[in-house]
C-alpha cells in the first residue's frame, strides 16, 4: 500500500505520484515506484535546473556531442575527439571519504570509456573546511586517497586540479571529479539500444544491496543522522573497472556491440530504461540472471542497487558469443540477461512474474521541471570602506601569511599521492596554470584547467561564476593553448530554497555569458544540489572544466621564470579591487565585498593578445594573477623557475594608471584579466609594442633576478621578502597539518 | 634486439613500456599475454608496472602465479634477461627472482615525483651505458617500494655487488631526505648474483623523452640494447628534438 509515508520515504510529492499514475495508466507496485523515485530523483532529473540549464550555448563546430550522453565530444581534428565531463561525489564524499571520492573517479571514468574513449586524464576539484580545525583532516586525508587509491590502480593520471578550503565546506566537502578521454571519432559510442531481438548482456560485477538509493540521498539535505546512510556509499574496486575498460575498449575497437551504458546512479533500473528510450524500444529483462552477490536480494532490490564496476551491453545475437569471449579473456563474466523488444516498455521479471511493467518514455523523459520559486540572493557584506581597513604594518609578513593560507599554499602534499604520469603524456607536473598532455603521434598537445571561487560566487553569483569561465580559460592561455569546450560541476544549496535558487539561476546566467563570449559550446555536466548540512548552505560553487588545444606541444609556456635578467610585463589594469580576496581573508578575517569586476571584451582581448604573443614567440614564462594577487603570483613564478629566481619590480607605472591607491592593493586586489609574462629584454619593445597595438594595456615592471621579491612604488621600497622565506610559507604551510603522528 | 612486455590483469604501465622501447628506442617490441606460453623469441622480458590483480593481496604476490611466469623463470635461469620495474619489480621479488621485499612507503603514502638514482655499478647489463657514480633523474609512483631484506641477506648482496641503484640527492650522496619511500640502505634497484635480472622501482619509461621533462631512464634500455646487440656498435636512436620554450 502506497501511501505519504512511503511516498515520503522515495522523496516524491503527492502531485508526483499522481502524474505517474496518470502517465503509466496504474497504481504501480512498490518496485515500480522505486523506479520511478531513484529516475525521477534530483540527481538524475535535473528537474529543477532543466530550465535554467537551456541557457548554456551548446553548440560550434567541434560539436560532435553535447549535453545529453555520458560525456561531451569535441573534435580535436586528424580524425581525433576528446571525450570529457565533470560530475560531483559531495555527499558520499561526507559519509565516507575514502570510498565515496575513490567511486566518485570510477564513476566518471566509466562515463568516459562508454563512450569508446580511452581515459587519460582526470582531474579533481575539492572544497573542504579548514586544515586547522582536525576535523575536518581526515575528511581531506580520506578523499585525497581514495582518488588516488582508484585512480592510480586503474592507471589514469590526475594530472591536475584545484583544492579550496572555507569553513562552508566543512560539514559538505565537494568532490568534483573531471575525467577526459581520446578516441578516433569514428569510433563513438552511444549509450542506446536498439534493433528487437537484439541480445542485453550484464558485466563487471555482481549486484550487491550497496548504494541502494544513492541517488536519492544525494537529492536531500544531510542532517544530524547522516552517519546512518553510510551502508548507502558503495565500494569501489578500481581492479574489477581496469579489466572493464581493456575488455569494453576491445569490443568496441570490434565494433562488436550496439550500445553501452554503464550502471552509475540508479544502477540496472537507469541503464536499462534510457538505453530504451534513447534507441525508442522496450527491454525485458530476466532479473534471476542478473548476477548477485547475495541471496535473497529482491526486485527492488536488484534494480535499485548501485554497485559499481557494472555494464550493460546490446549486442546482436551473432556476435554475443565474440562479446563473452573478451570477456572471457579478462576473466569476465557477461550473461545475457534480457532482449531488445518493440514497444517502448520496460518488463523485468523475477521467479516467473512480471515485476515491472511500464513506459520507458515516463521514466526517462516525463519527470516534471519544476521553474522553483527564485529569490534574490543575500548581498554581500559590506566592505568597510577600504580607509577603515588597517595596512599591515609589515607587508611582508602579510604575504608570508597569504602564501600560508592553505588554498594558496603548495598542494604538493596532495598531487603526489596521485600517479600524474603514467600514461607517459603528461608534459607539465601539477602546479602550472593548466595539466598539458601531449597527444602521441602528433605535434599537438590538450591543455585542461578547473576553476572556480564559491566566495566570489557568494559574493555576487553572476560575476563569480564568470569568473570562473574567464579565469580558467586565461589558464589555457598562460600556456599557450586556445579554449575548445566547457564542462561544468554547478555545487549548489536546497533548491527549494528560493535565495539558493536565486544563486542558481544567477550563475547559470553567468556562465552562459561567459561562454557566448569565448564562443566556447558547453558539452554537458552535473548538477549537486542539497548541499546544505544541519541546515547550513554551501558557498555556491560552480566549478569550470575547460579544455584547450595546443597546435605546437613545442610551444608550450610555463609560469616558472626562465632565467635572471629578462623583461617581466604585467598585463591588464590593477585597482582597488580586494572584495572577496585571499588577502582580507588570510590577513583581516574577512569574508565581504563584492568581487572584482568582469569584462569579458577586455578579458578576452587581453587572452587573444597573450595567445598572438606566444605564437610569436616573444613569451619565456606566462603565469595568471588570481588568489593573492601580484605578489603570490610574482611568488609563484619564483617557485617554480628553476632555482627560485627572485624578482625586482616597481609599481609606480602600474599604480599610475591602474589607480591603485594602497600598497597592500597594489599587491594583492584580485583585479581580473590580469597576466604577468617574462620576455627577454631584447624582446621588450616587440611585446609592449604588439600590446599597444591590440589595445592592451601592458607595463614593463621589472627584472627578474636576485634571490628576493622585492617590491617598489615609484622608487620607494613597500616590500622585500626573500625567494626562501617566501617558499617556506608556501612549500611547508599544508604538510604541517598532516604530520604522521609518531 | 627485441623486448617483451608481459601485459598482466591490472598492469598499467605495459602500454608505456611498449611507447618507449618501440617508438623511442626504435626496438621490436611486443606485449606477452601472461595467461600464454609463449615468450615470441623475445631477447628481454620486461615486466611493467601497474597494480596486477589490484594488488589486492600483497603487490606482485598474484602475478607469480600467472601461466607465462614458468616461461619467464625459466627464460631468466638460461640467461635471459629480465627487467622488472614498479610492480614488475614486486613481481621478481613475489616470484624469488631476486630477495627481499617491498614495505609500504615510511610516509604511509603514494608517492609520485622524480627522484634521483645513482648508479652503483656501470658493469651490468642494465647500466653499461652509464658510468658508476652517475646519477639519473627518474620519477617514482609507487605505495609499496620500502625495500626490506633480512640483515644477512642485505649484507649479502651488498657483499655480491647486487645493489645496483640508490636514492641520493641531485649532486649523488645518498642521504635519509632523498630515500623518500624508506628502503634499505637507500636500495631502488638490485639485480640477481648472476646479472641478468633486474628489478628497480623508478619508472625508466617515463623519462625517455626531454619533452616529458628527463630521458636519464634511456640509459637503462641503451644498455639492455648494447647488451645485446654488442657485436656491432649499438645503434643509438636519433635524439629527440630538444623542446624549445622560447624563439
Amino acid at each position: 500500500m502506497i501511501d505519504k509515508s512511503v511516498l515520503d520515504r522515495h522523496n516524491l510529492t503527492e502531485d508526483e505520484y499522481r502524474l505517474i499514475v496518470e502517465l503509466i495508466g496504474k497504481e504501480p507496485n512498490l518496485t515500480e515506484l522505486g523506479i520511478f523515485s531513484v529516475m525521477w530523483s534530483e540527481h538524475c532529473s535535473y528537474k529543477s535546473s532543466r530550465v535554467h540549464l537551456k541557457k548554456f550555448p551548446t553548440e560550434g563546430p567541434r560539436v560532435v556531442q553535447g549535453p545529453g550522453e555520458n560525456a561531451g565530444v569535441l573534435d580535436i581534428g586528424d580524425g581525433q575527439v576528446v571525450v570529457f565531463k565533470i560530475e560531483s561525489h559531495n555527499h558520499p564524499s561526507y559519509i565516507e571519504p575514502y570510498q565515496g571520492a575513490a567511486t566518485g573517479v570510477g564513476g566518471i571514468l566509466r562515463d568516459i570509456f562508454t563512450m569508446g574513449a580511452r581515459p587519460i586524464a582526470v582531474m579533481d576539484s575539492l572544497r573542504f573546511g579548514p586544515p586547522d580545525d582536525p576535523k575536518n583532516r581526515p575528511i581531506m586525508e580520506g578523499v585525497v586517497s581514495g582518488i588516488a587509491g582508484y585512480g592510480n590502480s586503474i592507471g589514469v593520471p590526475t594530472v591536475g586540479g584545484e583544492v579550496y578550503f572555507d569553513p562552508c565546506y566543512a560539514l559538505n566537502p565537494l568532490v568534483n571529479v573531471f575525467c577526459l578521454g581520446l578516441a578516433d571519432k569514428d569510433k563513438i559510442f552511444y549509450a542506446k539500444a536498439e534493433g528487437a531481438g537484439n541480445k542485453v548482456l550484464y558485466v563487471g560485477a555482481k549486484t550487491g544491496r550497496d548504494g541502494i538509493h544513492g541517488a536519492t540521498m544525494a537529492s536531500a539535505e544531510f542532517g544530524k543522522d547522516t552517519e546512518q546512510k553510510r551502508p548507502n556509499v558503495q565500494v569501489g574496486d578500481p581492479f574489477k573497472e581496469k579489466l572493464l575498460v581493456e575488455a569494453c575498449l576491445e569490443i568496441m575497437d570490434r565494433g562488436l556491440i550496439v550500445g553501452i551504458q554503464d550502471m552509475g546512479a540508479a544502477g540496472l533500473t537507469c541503464s536499462t530504461t534510457e538505453m530504451a528510450a534513447k534507441g525508442g524500444v522496450g527491454i525485458v529483462l530476466d532479473l534471476d540472471k542478473v548476477p548477485q552477490r547475495e541471496s535473497g536480494m529482491t526486485p527492488y532490490e536488484i534494480l535499485l542497487s548501485e554497485s559499481q564496476e557494472r555494464m550493460l551491453l546490446v549486442a546482436r545475437p551473432e556476435n554475443v558469443p565474440a562479446v563473452q569471449a573478451v570477456f572471457a579473456k579478462w576473466d569476465l563474466d557477461a550473461p545475457v540477461v534480457g532482449e531488445v523488444v518493440e514497444g517502448g516498455r520496460a518488463r523485468m521479471t523475477f521467479k516467473g512474474e512480471v515485476v515491472v511493467d511500464i513506459p520507458v518514455d515516463a521514466v526517462v523523459n516525463l519527470c516534471p521541471a519544476y521553474n522553483r520559486p527564485v529569490a534574490a540572493p543575500a548581498p554581500a557584506p559590506a566592505l568597510p570602506p577600504l580607509g577603515a581597513l588597517p595596512a599591515p604594518a609589515d607587508l611582508g609578513q602579510a604575504l608570508e601569511r597569504v602564501l600560508a593560507s592553505p588554498t594558496v599554499a603548495d598542494k604538493q602534499w596532495v598531487f603526489r599521492q596521485y600517479d600524474h604520469m603514467v600514461q607517459d603524456n603528461t608534459v607539465f607536473l601539477p602546479g602550472a596554470d593548466a595539466a598539458v598532455l601531449r597527444i602521441k603521434g602528433s605535434k599537438k598537445a590538450l591543455a585542461m584547467t578547473l576553476d572556480g571561487n564559491g566566495l566570489y560566487t557568494r559574493l555576487d553569483p553572476r560575476t563569480g561564476a564568470g569568473i570562473a569561465v574567464a579565469e580558467a580559460c586565461r589558464n589555457l592561455a598562460c600556456v599557450g593553448a586556445r579554449p575548445i569546450g566547457v564542462t561544468n560541476c554547478l555545487n549548489f544549496g536546497n533548491p527549494e530554497k528560493p535565495e539558493v535558487m536565486g544563486q542558481f539561476e544567477q550563475a547559470v546566467e553567468g556562465i552562459a555569458e561567459a561562454c557566448r563570449a569565448f564562443g566556447l559550446p558547453v558539452t554537458g555536466g552535473n548538477v549537486s544540489f542539497y548541499n546544505d548540512t544541519e541546515g547550513l548552505s554551501i558557498h555556491p560553487t560552480p566549478v569550470l572544466g575547460i579544455v584547450g588545444l595546443i597546435e605546437d606541444v613545442g610551444r608550450a609556456i610555463r609560469p616558472g621564470f626562465r632565467a635572471g635578467g629578462d623583461a617581466v610585463v604585467l598585463i591588464g589594469d590593477t585597482l582597488d579591487e580586494l572584495g572577496g580576496s585571499e588577502y582580507l581573508r588570510a590577513v583581516h578575517g574577512l569574508e565581504a565585498g563584492a568581487p572584482p569586476a568582469l569584462d569579458l571584451e577586455k578579458e578576452k582581448r587581453h587572452q587573444e593578445f597573450l595567445l598572438e604573443a606566444i605564437g610569436a614567440g616573444l613569451v619565456r614564462s606566462a603565469h595568471d594573477l588570481a588568489e593573492g594577487g601580484l605578489a603570490v603570483a610574482l611568488a609563484e613564478c619564483a617557485f617554480h623557475s628553476d632555482g627560485r629566481i627572485g624578482c625586482a619590480v616597481d609599481l609606480g607605472a602600474a599604480a599610475a594608471a591602474g589607480g591603485t591607491t594602497r600598497d597592500d592593493a597594489l599587491l594583492f586586489s584580485e583585479s581580473q584579466s590580469r597576466i604577468v609574462v617574462t620576455c627577454r629584454k631584447a624582446g621588450l619593445d616587440g611585446l609592449l609594442e604588439l600590446a599597444a597595438r591590440r589595445g592592451v594595456p601592458a607595463r614593463a615592471i621589472g627584472l627578474t633576478g636576485g634571490s628576493a621579491l622585492a617590491f617598489a612604488r615609484a622608487g620607494r621600497e613597500i616590500m622585500r621578502l626573500s625567494v626562501d622565506a617566501a617558499y617556506r610559507a608556501w612549500k611547508d604551510s599544508l604538510p604541517a597539518f598532516f604530520k604522521v603522528r609518531a | 634486439m627485441k623486448f617483451g612486455v608481459v601485459q598482466f590483469p591490472g598492469s598499467n604501465c605495459d602500454f608505456d613500456a611498449v611507447h618507449a622501447l618501440k617508438d623511442v628506442m626504435k626496438r621490436p617490441t611486443v606485449l606477452l599475454w601472461h595467461k600464454d606460453h609463449d615468450l615470441q623469441g623475445v631477447d628481454c622480458v620486461v615486466l611493467p608496472g601497474g597494480f596486477s590483480y589490484g594488488d589486492y593481496l600483497r603487490s606482485g604476490a598474484i602475478a607469480r602465479f600467472s601461466p607465462l611466469m614458468q616461461e619467464v623463470k625459466a627464460f631468466a635461469r638460461d640467461g635471459g634477461r629480465v627487467l622488472g620495474i614498479c610492480n614488475g619489480f614486486q613481481i621478481l621479488l613475489e616470484l624469488g627472482l631476486l630477495p627481499g621485499a617491498m614495505l609500504r612507503n615510511k610516509n604511509l603514502k603514494f608517492l609520485c615525483q622524480h627522484v634521483h638514482i645513482r648508479i652503483e655499478d656501470a658493469r651490468t647489463d642494465f647500466t653499461r651505458a652509464g658510468r658508476r657514480g652517475q646519477v639519473l633523474r627518474i620519477p617514482i609512483a609507487h605505495f609499496d617500494g620500502n625495500y626490506y631484506a633480512p640483515a644477512r641477506t642485505l649484507a649479502e648482496i651488498e657483499r655480491n655487488g647486487q645493489v645496483v641503484f640508490r636514492y641520493c640527492d641531485a649532486d649523488g650522496a645518498v642521504t635519509d631526505e632523498a630515500n623518500v619511500n624508506g628502503s634499505l640502505h637507500g636500495i631502488a634497484g638490485i639485480r640477481n648474483e648472476a646479472g641478468n635480472v633486474l628489478g628497480l622501482m623508478p619508472h625508466p619509461e617515463r623519462a625517455a623523452e626531454a619533452l616529458l621533462g628527463s630521458r636519464d631512464g634511456r640509459t637503462i634500455f641503451e644498455s639492455l640494447i648494447q647488451s645485446v646487440e654488442k657485436r656491432r656498435p649499438a645503434r643509438r636512436p636519433a635524439p629527440a628534438k630538444k623542446v624549445r620554450h622560447d624563439r
